[in-house]
């Protein structure tokens, strides 16, 4: 099966409806398996037991830029080569995204508190990560208030590609200023400097996560395509009962002048 | 076996339930708006309402 054979929203729902039981599956059975990793994993020298809120924190982190780069894949879809599903990826992805990256501002806040003294800090990766939340919010706010999911899609993908200057941003903010958050300790040139003792059930987490947001991806666009669905068979409805009505009317004027001329 | 979380186990314990609530938010809402979506989609499909194809509102095929 190819990308243009995917571009039936039909055919999709059938490759959907085969692989989501699956998915949630493997993602039961990989954050089973890290969580239990998680639990096990020796206290860290200098953060005591508190390094277990990064086995949730740094893969949400990493999702949050993650999925703006799906969306952000997906909005040339729609600009460039007008895929049919690029639109419903987008727009399906934004909440899941948003989530991540908040469940990524609190779950780095509570980690902060005990180990800096402050639940926040305005320095360069906590703003740009703040900016990312705000700019998920402000694309599904888009979304809600244009009623033609094309031109919303469209305005979308813009704001989105435009929003795609934050991720390096977000991702080098560690090297390029002066920060209170630490620089890259897994994805660095020369390799990751964490113990596998923490390492490991971090890569599962980081995996297990990434499989929850596949799956819960391909069953919101699912409902995004039934929902569209539903708004074309709502408007065949009203052109219908719009139809029949001027139909009745005209039907009932041509009665009237009948009648006129009877008389 | 008993896990011992120091004594910051208060944050330790609310980053796990924020983020198992979330996730658990997160799955509701995507449940509920597919079963909310099908339920409509056969409502249509009791009313005769069809798609250009001719296929049945709720034809997945």
């Amino acid at each position: 099966m190819t990308l243009i054979d995917l571009a039936n929203p039909t055919r999709f729902l059938a490759l959907t409806a085969r692989l989501l039981p699956w998915l949630a599956a493997a993602t039961i059975i990989l954050l089973a398996i890290g969580l239990y990793q998680s639990a096990n994993a020796p206290d860290d020298y200098q953060q005591g037991a508190t390094v277990k809120i990064m086995f949730i924190h740094v893969p949400n982190a990493w999702l949050s830029m993650f999925v703006w780069g799906v969306m952000s894949i997906a909005s040339l879809g729609t600009l460039v080569w007008r895929h049919p599903l690029a639109d419903v990826a987008a727009k399906a992805a934004a909440p899941i995204g948003a989530s991540f990256t908040f469940l990524a501002l609190l779950t780095g806040s509570l980690w902060g508190r005990p180990m800096w003294g402050a639940y926040w800090e305005w320095d360069a990766r906590l703003t740009s990560v703040l900016i990312l939340f705000l700019m998920y919010l402000g694309l599904m706010a888009l979304w809600r208030a244009v009623d033609d999911p094309s031109r919303a899609a469209r305005a979308a993908a813009v704001l989105t590609l435009v929003g795609a200057i934050n991720l390096p941003i977000i991702k080098f903010s560690v090297d390029w200023w002066n920060t209170l958050h630490q620089p890259a300790s897994v994805m660095r040139m020369g390799g990751a400097t964490l113990d596998k003792s923490f390492l490991i059930p971090l890569l599962v987490m980081a995996i297990a996560f990434t499989l929850l947001f596949v799956t819960l991806h391909l069953a919101a666009m699912r409902n995004e395509i039934l929902r569209r669905r539903v708004r074309s068979l709502q408007m065949m409805q009203a052109s219908q009962v719009a139809f029949s009505s001027e139909v009745g009317t005209g039907s009932r004027e041509e009665n009237a002048t009948k009648e006129v001329g009877a008389a | 076996m008993t896990m011992s979380l120091g004594p910051y186990a208060s944050f330790i314990v609310t980053s796990y339930a924020a983020a198992a609530l979330v996730v658990v938010i997160l799955i509701g809402w995507i449940v509920l708006d597919y079963r909310n979506q099908t339920q409509r989609l056969r409502e249509f499909d009791r009313s005769g309402v069809t798609r250009r194809s001719g296929r049945s509102a709720t034809d997945r095929s």
